[in-house]
């Protein structure tokens, strides 16, 4: 929020509750009298609490492919010559990238179960950056906290469109004309998957996940992921693929215990 | 059987060609319009009506085809006000005179469609509308070009005939095959084009269970194909035989046959071809096409056939009774 909007917002706050108080039998329904009721000291409540990680566990893991991966396709960029000309080999993508050992990328793992009775505001102020780099987006796939800031970067000296097409959060569809501008965007609802394209340069597709937890990462090019310290107890841990669907399973974090899952998806 | 009398220079023959053209480019619009949904290309250019804020961004990627999709659309948009302002200073007869006032209505609204699409992001509904009022527009103007041609005041006229339902059935007919395409658009535009992803049959089934919006809508085309093709060989065999003198009659009723045909063909190998870009717009460019085809046999067939008093459909008539084919233009 901005700083001014925030001081103008706690005097109102302020003038509205003591008015409420005042005149409670009077002033039903007037536009001030919910505003306390956003106030932290009457959202805090029944909110939940922030974990206690002074006995946390550590939760990670490693995601696994087995089967016959489909095979790389060559990206056809002669409908630009910019982009065409920003790579010097052959660019390939395939949706289901494996590493070495079956490793498999760009999974996104999170707990979608056992958070339940608790809140998380330490909402990162950085933003998390997706950015348009030799007509590719990078990375392919994102996470980042509800509220968190999404920078959407151009480093091409050509024209992109960002297309973001959610289910839970509004869409949009803005023109990046120019090279070295961004444009910033936050999600408020929770959503896995969500498809950014650009229209301009069909190849350009990319993943953006907002939890409203921190338990979320992206398997790496080892396939390992890291989901930090956790509080004791019981939790789904749901793996999403862009193609290859949706794998959960349940997992139990002891007092200190580190934790190390292994997660498979097949062809 | 009567003749109506024949002045080629009073029926204006570039008046007439200016709207053939004009219907041509619209031709080419819908295919153009085609061509942005088939690549996928309809959220390339995000504004609008300015496309990333410049009348010609450079034409990359997607943006050729929404781009060249807008100029065409410009270009044939400036035709159609150019052609309902020679109409309403050439024409004499006012109901052509209305119908080319009414094609920029709609071609205005089609633009402001247009726009909305872009804007929404693709709504459904939208889009769908946008290709049905593509349509409409495009009948419009193979209307006006019709009526406008020398065969039209020339036509043969059955008066002394018995009443036939040629012209009524030909009406049905170019009905069933509106509503045709707009639920070929439907399927387009909430992705049910591989709903069954096989041919002939669906999901290896005649009759399959439907499990979704987009299979009933789907299998709701293929009927829809068989209905119109049934429909087509219908009007067509009764064109032929109740008509084999009218030429102006068998000729687009044979393009209807044609095209019908070749709908069925491309219909599928669009989906044997998981939708192909090229396939996929040929499909509704001749959709277009056989449209057309209807119209102008309904069209001639109202014309020739669809009055018994013995004065032709879209003359109008004097005070006193009699048939005025050509009065002064209204001022």
């Amino acid at each position: 929020m901005h700083p001014i909007t925030s001081r103008s917002s706690i005097r109102l706050i302020a003038v509205a509750t003591l008015l409420t108080l005042t005149f409670a039998a009077a002033c039903g329904g007037g536009e001030e009298a919910p505003a306390p009721a956003s106030t932290p000291a009457a959202t805090s409540a029944p909110m939940g609490n922030t974990p206690d990680l002074s006995n946390a566990g550590t939760l990670t893991g490693r995601v696994m492919f087995s089967g016959d991966a489909p095979a790389d396709q060559t990206v056809q960029m002669s409908a630009d010559p910019f982009c065409l000309t920003a790579h010097t080999d052959a660019v390939m993508v395939n949706p289901v990238m494996v590493g070495e050992g079956g490793a498999l990328l760009n999974v996104v793992v999170h707990v979608s179960g056992g958070l339940e009775d608790y809140t998380f505001g330490d909402v990162p102020s950085e933003p998390a950056t997706l950015d348009q780099n030799g007509c590719m987006y990078m990375p392919h796939a994102i996470a980042l906290r509800t509220g968190q800031p999404l920078v959407v970067r151009n480093s091409d000296n050509t024209l992109h469109n960002v297309n973001v097409q959610p289910n839970a959060n509004p869409g949009f569809n803005q023109a990046q004309p120019m090279v070295n501008t961004q444009l910033e965007k936050t999600f408020d609802t929770a959503e896995v998957g969500i498809s950014a394209r650009c229209d301009v340069h069909a190849w350009m597709g990319a993943f953006i996940s907002v939890f409203d937890h921190p338990y979320f990462a992206i398997s790496d090019a080892g396939g390992s992921f890291d989901l930090g310290q956790l509080p004791p107890g019981d939790y789904t841990v749901e793996a999403w693929h862009e193609t290859l669907g949706t794998q959960s399973q349940q997992v139990t974090v002891g007092e200190n215990a580190a934790v190390d899952i292994s997660i498979s998806f097949g062809s | 059987m009567a003749t109506e009398p024949v002045d080629a220079a009073r029926h204006g023959l570039w008046l007439h060609r200016y709207a053939v053209l004009t219907a041509g480019a619209t031709f080419l619009l819908i295919v153009a319009g085609g061509l942005v949904t088939s690549t996928d290309s309809g959220l390339a250019v995000p504004d609008w009506p300015l496309s990333y804020g410049m009348l010609f961004p450079p034409m990359i990627g997607g943006i050729f085809y929404e781009h060249g999709h807008r100029m065409i659309a410009g270009a044939v948009g400036i035709m159609t006000f150019l052609l309902a302002f020679w109409l309403v200073r050439a024409e004499s007869r006012a109901w052509v005179r209305r119908l080319g006032i009414l094609s920029t209505v709609g071609i205005v609204v089609q633009a402001v469609l247009g726009g909305i699409t872009v804007l929404w992001m693709l709504p459904p509904a939208v889009s769908i509308g946008h290709l049905g009022v593509a349509m409409g527009f495009f009948a419009m103007v193979t209307t006006i070009a019709v009526v406008t041609s020398r065969g039209w005041a020339t036509t043969a006229l059955d008066s002394n005939s018995a009443p036939s339902p040629l012209p009524r059935f030909a009406a049905l007919v170019t009905a069933a095959a509106y509503a045709q395409i707009l639920l070929g658009a439907a399927m387009r535009h909430l992705d049910a084009g591989l709903a069954c992803p096989d041919f002939p049959l669906c999901r290896g089934a005649l009759l399959p269970d439907i499990d979704s919006l987009q299979m009933g809508l789907h299998l709701a085309h293929r009927g829809g194909a068989l209905v119109v093709l049934a429909l087509v060989v219908a009007l067509v065999d009764r064109a032929w035989k109740q008509h084999p003198e009218a030429s102006e009659l068998r000729r687009p009723a044979l393009a209807a046959l044609v095209l019908v045909l070749l709908q069925v063909l491309l219909g599928a190998l669009t989906v044997l071809s998981q939708l192909s870009v090229s396939l996929t717009t040929a499909h509704v460019g001749g959709g277009a096409l056989l449209l057309a085809s209807l119209v102008v046999l309904t069209l001639r067939a109202y014309r020739r056939l669809g009055r018994r008093d013995g004065r032709p459909v879209g003359e109008p008539v004097g005070a006193d009774g009699t048939v005025d084919a050509h009065p002064e233009p209204a001022v």
